[in-house]
């Protein structure tokens, strides 16, 4: 038995699911963020290893930028958490309902 | 690369600390669980050859990250919620037919010898390599990302600011 390409695949295809399965079930604003960040996480596995299974460096420079845009992406989403919260004094997303009309 | 054991020891820890983060009531347990992820995902690009990302992924999600996601979680004390996961609604049938289709694929994938293809080889890279492809092909985008964080740095000062107004 050896480790080939397609079980980092799965493993991927793991992760990135109970990232999705975090998004859609729970009621938390920032437990929703840390799937987020997770599902983040289970694609750039996938692209280290096709990078390394095909001998091509363009999937790491890859990851590097997705690194970067995410953690972007949580300083201001945070931001905008606590700040929801200053004005609701909840972050309970099914609270969240202003716009609806 | 590495051991068929290595790897199935390394997965059972990921997805068991994933699993642990998606189910704990505890939002401050869920963001440790999810820092033991990030961890071993550092070790699986150790072993795909991938040092420079490992460190960084161990210096920015591990470190930095995952610290502002407890700090936000402490400072609003947001750790607890009467209901952590839904009960009803749209969303927990989505959820379930996601997770039959996962079984699914995962039983199938064991079952059709998905798994049996050539080993995994590849070529050792150097961060060195890294850097000359990200300075001399990708030099744009990477021009493109410091205007990304000059935005979020911009974005994060207009809402504090909005924030200690109102307070």
């Amino acid at each position: 038995m050896v480790v080939t390409v397609e079980w980092y695949v799965l493993l991927g295809a793991v992760l990135f699911t109970i990232g999705a399965l975090g998004v859609l079930l729970r009621r938390n604003a920032i437990v929703i963020f840390m799937s987020v960040e997770l599902m983040l996480n289970a694609v750039n596995l996938v692209f280290v290893a096709f990078a390394y299974h095909l001998g091509d460096i363009n999937g790491q420079v890859l990851v590097f930028f997705v690194m970067t845009v995410s953690a972007a992406e949580v300083a201001v989403g945070l931001a905008i958490i606590v700040a929801i919260f200053q004005s609701k004094k909840s972050i309970d997303i099914s609270e969240l309902n202003t716009l609806k009309g | 690369m590495g051991s068929p054991i290595l790897f199935i020891i390394l997965a059972v820890v990921a997805i068991g600390s994933a699993l642990g983060m998606l189910l704990s009531k505890n939002a401050v347990y869920s963001a440790l669980f999810l820092i033991l992820n990030f961890g071993t995902v550092a070790v699986f690009y150790m072993l795909l050859n991938a040092a420079f990302l490992a460190f960084v992924q161990v210096a920015v999600y591990a470190g930095a990250i995952m610290v502002l996601f407890l700090f936000v979680i402490m400072l609003l004390g947001a750790e607890e919620s009467e209901q952590a996961i839904r009960q009803t609604g749209w969303q927990l049938y989505l959820s379930v037919g996601l997770a039959v289709i996962l079984v699914t694929a995962v039983v199938g994938s064991f079952l059709t010898g998905y798994g049996r293809g050539e080993p995994l080889v590849g070529a050792a890279v150097t961060p060195q390599q890294l850097a000359i492809s990200m300075f001399e092909n990708y030099i744009f985008p990477f021009e493109v990302t410091s205007i990304l964080l000059l935005v979020a740095v911009i974005g994060l000062f207009v809402m504090s600011k909005k924030i200690v107004k109102k307070g």
